[in-house]
C-alpha cells in the first residue's frame, strides 16, 4: 500500500521538476529577447528603411521588412484560402464519407504539413525558373503560399469535420444546393476555427525564413511591386546577426522583439475574433 | 373527403448496403390530411419520411429502387430537380437544428435562396411565418440575436416556421416532439391541427396516442415491410393484420 | 434561376474538386521536380558515394553527403531525446495532475509559443545556450569548444518543439474518456496507476502520432539549426562536435551556386532526401493511426 503511494510521489515530483524545466526555458525565450531586444529599440528601427551604411552601425530601421513581411505573408495567406476553402468544403460537404479521392487528400495534405519550409523553397525557386521569375515579392508569396496551405487546410478541414451532419441536412431539406449550404451554412458554423487556421498559418509564415530566403530576396527599399525583391522580418534579424557589428546585432534583437510582438498580436487578436465570432455558432 | 394524392410510392426499396431497409413499399399518402407513420425502431420509418425529400441522397452508399411520384412526377428522375423537390417539404427533425445565425436569418434563409432579395418582402414573411409558428411573441424584439440562445422548444418552433418560409406542400415531421418537453409538445401538435387545412403533413412517431390523437391516415410499417394504412379509426379500432393489432396493443414493439 | 443555381453549384463542384487533386498532384509534382534535377548528379555519382563518402569538395567535384546526414541525425536525435520524455511528463501533469487554473492558463501560453518564429528561437541560443555550451559544459567534459554545437542546436530544436508535442498531447489525454477512468478507480487503482495502465496505454497511438509531429518539425527546421550548429562539413563523433545538418547546407549554399550545374544538382538532391524521409514517416504514421483506429473500434 505504501510503496504505490511513494512511486506516485516520485513521478509526481518528476513531472512537476518536467513541468519546470519546459516552462522556464520558455519564459527564458521570452526574457532574453525582451532584455536584449529593448535596449535597442526605438522609434526609427519601425519607421525607417535601413540607409547607406545601415548594416556598418549608420541609422535606419527595418520598416521594409515588416511591410515587406506582411505584404507578403498577407498574400500567400490570401492565395492560401482560396486553396484551403475549396480543399475543406470538398471534403466536408461534396464528398462521400468513404471517397478515396479524399482519403488520398487527407494523407497528401500530411505529407505536405511535414515538409521542410526549406524544401519549399527550393522547390518554389524550381518553379520560378521554370517561369523564368528572379527573386521577388511573387516568388516569395508562391513559396510561403505552398508552405502554409497545408497548415491552413488541415486546420479548416479539422473544424468542418465537425460540423454536424444534420445541420447540414436541415440546410437541403430547404432546398438549398450543397454550393450554398458550403458558404452560408457550414463556413458560417465553422468560422471561429476557420479563422484560427487563418491566423496560425499566417503566423507560420511570417517566422519562417527558410522558404523566402531564395525565392523573395532582399531589398532595403520598400517595394509594391510583385516582380521587385521584396525584405522579410525573419531575414533581416539574420542578416543583421551575421554582421560584425555589435550595434547592428542589438538591432537584430530589436527586429526579433518586433517580429515577435507581431506574432502575440496576432495570436491575442485571433482569440478575440474567435470570441465575436463564435456568436452564431450552435452547439 | 378527396382521395387524390400528390404523394405516389411505387415499389420503392431502398438498401444501405447490404441492409434492405425498405421492401417495396407502395402507398399514397392522402392530401391535406395529417398522415402518421408508425411502427417500431428500425422499422424503416425516417428512411421513408427521407425519401419523400431525397434527403436519403446524402447518405454514403444507399441504393433507391422504384418511385416516388410527388405531383405526377418521379423525383429519383435523373433530370429532376432535386432542390426543387426539397422546397416542396418543410421538414421538421427529431432534434431541432438552427442554422448558425439569427432568428431573422434562420426564416429568412429559405426565401432568400429561392431568390427573394427585398428587405421588405422578407420582413413580411419572417414575421408570417414566425407568426404561423406561433412564436412571433417571443422572439419580436430579438430578431437579431442567435437562433442557438433560444430554448429547444422555441428552437423546434423556429425550425417550423422556417421550414413554411419556403411554402411548401408538405410538412415531413420525424418525431418532432421527441426532444421537447410536454408544454412545447403540446404547441407543436396544435400548430399541426391548425396547419392541417392547408398542408399535407407527414408526421413519423413513436407515441401511439399522438398518432391516435393528431392523425387522419395511419401507414403501419414493420422490418422495412408496409404492413397496413387506412384511416386512423380503421387502424387503431379494427385492424385487419395480426402484427398491427399486437403492435397496437403493445405487445411488439 | 433555377438552372443558374445548379448551374453555380456544378461549377463549384468541379472547382473544388480540382483543389482536392491539386493537393495530390502538388505532392506527386514536389517529388517529380526535385528528382528531375538531381538526375544530372544521380547520373554522375553512385548512390553509395553519394550517401557514404566523406568528403565533401563541391569545386572538386566531390558530392559526398555523409557529414550532412550525420549531421542532421545527431541533431534531431538529440532534440528528440531531450524533447520527447519532458514533453510527455509535462503533458500528463497539466491534464492530470494541474490544479484548474494552471491548466486554464496552459493552453493559451502553450498556443502562443507554438507560434513563436524559429528563427527567435536561433537568436535564443547564440544569447544564451551557446554560450552556455562554450563557457560551461564543454570546459566541464575537459573540452574546448565554440559553442555552435550538436548539443547546442539540440537544445533549440527541443525547446522549439516542446509546444508542438505537448499540445497535442494534451488533446489526446483529454480525448481519453471520464468514464473509464471512473472504472479504473472503482477498481481500487490509485490515480497514478490509472494513468499508468489506462490512460497511457489508451492513448499512446496518439501520443506517438504528437511525437513524428515534433520529430517532423525538428527534422527539416532550418534557421534556427544554422545559427547555432556550427555548420563545419564533417559527421560529428559527440554531441560537443559542431554538425552542419542537410536543410542548413541547402539554406547556406542554394541559389549562388546555379553556375556550377553539379553543385545545384547536388542541393537539389538534398531537398530530395529531406522530403522522402517525411513522405515515409507521414505515411508510416498515418497507417499506424488508422490501424490503431481500426482495431480499437
Ligand atoms: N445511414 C444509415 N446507414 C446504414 N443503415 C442505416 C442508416 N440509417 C438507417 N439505417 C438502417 O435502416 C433501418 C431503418 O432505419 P430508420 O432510421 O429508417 O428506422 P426508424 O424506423 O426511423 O427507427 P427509429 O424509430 O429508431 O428512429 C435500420 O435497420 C437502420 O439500422
Ligand atoms: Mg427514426
Amino acid at each position: 500500500m505504501r510503496s504505490r503511494k511513494i512511486e506516485e510521489a516520485i513521478f509526481r515530483g518528476i513531472m512537476i521538476a518536467a513541468t519546470l524545466v519546459v516552462l522556464s526555458c520558455s519564459i527564458l525565450i521570452l526574457a532574453t529577447i525582451l532584455i536584449k531586444g529593448l535596449p535597442a529599440m526605438n522609434l526609427d528601427m519601425i519607421t525607417k528603411t535601413p540607409k547607406g551604411g545601415y548594416y556598418l552601425g549608420k541609422s535606419g530601421g527595418i520598416l521594409n521588412a515588416i511591410v515587406g513581411s506582411i505584404l507578403l505573408t498577407g498574400g500567400a495567406t490570401l492565395v492560401s484560402i482560396f486553396l484551403s476553402l475549396p480543399v475543406a468544403l470538398y471534403a466536408n460537404v461534396y464528398a462521400d464519407k468513404s471517397s478515396k479521392l479524399i482519403a488520398f487528400t487527407r494523407v497528401s495534405l500530411d505529407v505536405l504539413w511535414g515538409v521542410p519550409s526549406i524544401v519549399y523553397g527550393a522547390f518554389g525557386f524550381t518553379i520560378m525558373l521554370f517561369l523564368g521569375l528572379k527573386a521577388s515579392l511573387l516568388g516569395g508569396i508562391i513559396a510561403v503560399a505552398l508552405l502554409i496551405f497545408p497548415i491552413m487546410s488541415r486546420g479548416m478541414d479539422e473544424v468542418m469535420r465537425m460540423v454536424p451532419k444534420e445541420l447540414l441536412n436541415s440546410s437541403y431539406a430547404l432546398g438549398a444546393t450543397r454550393f450554398e449550404t458550403a458558404l452560408k451554412v457550414v463556413v458560417r458554423q465553422a468560422l471561429p476555427g476557420i479563422l484560427s487556421a487563418v491566423l496560425i498559418a499566417f503566423g507560420r509564415g511570417i517566422g519562417d525564413a527558410a522558404s523566402v530566403i531564395f525565392t523573395a530576396g532582399f531589398s532595403d527599399r520598400i517595394n509594391f511591386s510583385l516582380f521587385e525583391p521584396a525584405a522579410t522580418l525573419p531575414l533581416a534579424i539574420f542578416f543583421q546577426l551575421g554582421t560584425p557589428f555589435p550595434e547592428v546585432q542589438e538591432r537584430a534583437y530589436a527586429s526579433a522583439l518586433i517580429l515577435t510582438i507581431i506574432v502575440f498580436l496576432i495570436s491575442i487578436g485571433s482569440r478575440i475574433l474567435i470570441r465575436r465570432y463564435s456568436k452564431h455558432v450552435i452547439k | 373527403m378527396e382521395s387524390t394524392s400528390h404523394i405516389t410510392v411505387q415499389n420503392l426499396n431502398v438498401y444501405y448496403g447490404d441492409n434492405h431497409a425498405l421492401k417495396d413499399i407502395t402507398i399514397n399518402i392522402p392530401d391535406k390530411q395529417i398522415t402518421a407513420i408508425i411502427g417500431p425502431s428500425g422499422c424503416g420509418k425516417t428512411t421513408l419520411l427521407r425519401a419523400f425529400n431525397r434527403l436519403i441522397d446524402t447518405v454514403d452508399g444507399v441504393r433507391i429502387t422504384g418511385k416516388v411520384l410527388v405531383d405526377g412526377e418521379d423525383i429519383f428522375d435523373p433530370r429532376a430537380d432535386v432542390t426543387m423537390v426539397r422546397k416542396k417539404m418543410g421538414l421538421l427533425s427529431q432534434r431541432p437544428y438552427p442554422l448558425p445565425m439569427s432568428i431573422f436569418d434562420n426564416v429568412a434563409y429559405g426565401p432568400k435562396i429561392h431568390g427573394i432579395r427585398k428587405k421588405k418582402v422578407l420582413e413580411e414573411i419572417v414575421e408570417h411565418h414566425l407568426k404561423m409558428a406561433s412564436l412571433w411573441e417571443e422572439v419580436r424584439d430579438r430578431l437579431h440575436e442567435p437562433a442557438s440562445r433560444l430554448s429547444i422548444g422555441q428552437q423546434q418552433r423556429l425550425c417550423l416556421a422556417r421550414g413554411l418560409a419556403v411554402e411548401p406542400e408538405f410538412i415531413l415531421a420525424d418525431e418532432p416532439t421527441s426532444a421537447l418537453d410536454p408544454k412545447s409538445s403540446l404547441y407543436i401538435e396544435n400548430r399541426f391541427r391548425e396547419l392541417r387545412s392547408q398542408f399535407s403533413i407527414i408526421l413519423v412517431t413513436h407515441i401511439l396516442r399522438q398518432a391516435r390523437r393528431l392523425a387522419d391516415y395511419i401507414v403501419f410499417l414493420y422490418l422495412g415491410e408496409l404492413i397496413e394504412h387506412g384511416p386512423v379509426n380503421e387502424i387503431f379500432e379494427n385492424p385487419r393484420e395480426e402484427r398491427t393489432r399486437e403492435y397496437i396493443r403493445g405487445v411488439i414493439s | 434561376m433555377k438552372s443558374r443555381r445548379l448551374f453555380k453549384d456544378n461549377l463549384a463542384r468541379s472547382i473544388m474538386w480540382f483543389s482536392a487533386i491539386f493537393c495530390i498532384l502538388l505532392v506527386i509534382l514536389i517529388g517529380f521536380a526535385l528528382f528531375q534535377r538531381s538526375r544530372y548528379i544521380l547520373a554522375m555519382k553512385s548512390l553509395a558515394d553519394l550517401f557514404f563518402l566523406d568528403s565533401w569538395h563541391p569545386l572538386k567535384g566531390e558530392f559526398g553527403f555523409f557529414p550532412f546526414i550525420m549531421g542532421t541525425l545527431w541533431v534531431t536525435c538529440t532534440a528528440v531525446i531531450i524533447s520527447v520524455p519532458l514533453s510527455f511528463l509535462t503533458a500528463i501533469y497539466l491534464s492530470e495532475y494541474a490544479p484548474r487554473m494552471i491548466r486554464e492558463w496552459a493552453k493559451p501560453a502553450i498556443d502562443l509559443l507554438a507560434g513563436i518564429p524559429s528563427v527567435i528561437y536561433g537568436v535564443w541560443g547564440i544569447l544564451v545556450i551557446v554560450p552556455l555550451t562554450k563557457n560551461y559544459i564543454a570546459p566541464f567534459f575537459g573540452r574546448h569548444s565554440s559553442g555552435y554545437t550538436v548539443f547546442a542546436a539540440g537544445v533549440v530544436l527541443a525547446v522549439m518543439i516542446f509546444p508542438v508535442i505537448i499540445h497535442v498531447s494534451i488533446e489526446v489525454f483529454r480525448s481519453v474518456s471520464f468514464e473509464l477512468r471512473e472504472a479504473s478507480w472503482a477498481l481500487g487503482a490509485t490515480k497514478w496507476q490509472t494513468i499508468k495502465h489506462v490512460v497511457v496505454r489508451k492513448a499512446l497511438p496518439g501520443i506517438i502520432a504528437a511525437n513524428v509531429l515534433g520529430f517532423s518539425r525538428a527534422f527539416g527546421e532550418t534557421m534556427a539549426v544554422l545559427m547555432v550548429a556550427g555548420n563545419v562539413p564533417k559527421a560529428p563523433s559527440s554531441i560537443l562536435d559542431p554538425a552542419y545538418p542537410l536543410p542548413a547546407l541547402i539554406a547556406n549554399n542554394y541559389g549562388e551556386m546555379l553556375s556550377i550545374p553539379l553543385y545545384d544538382s547536388a542541393l537539389l538532391m538534398a531537398a530530395l532526401v529531406l522530403f522522402i524521409v517525411v513522405l515515409f514517416f507521414s505515411i508510416l504514421s498515418r497507417f499506424a493511426l488508422v490501424r490503431v483506429e481500426r482495431s480499437s473500434e
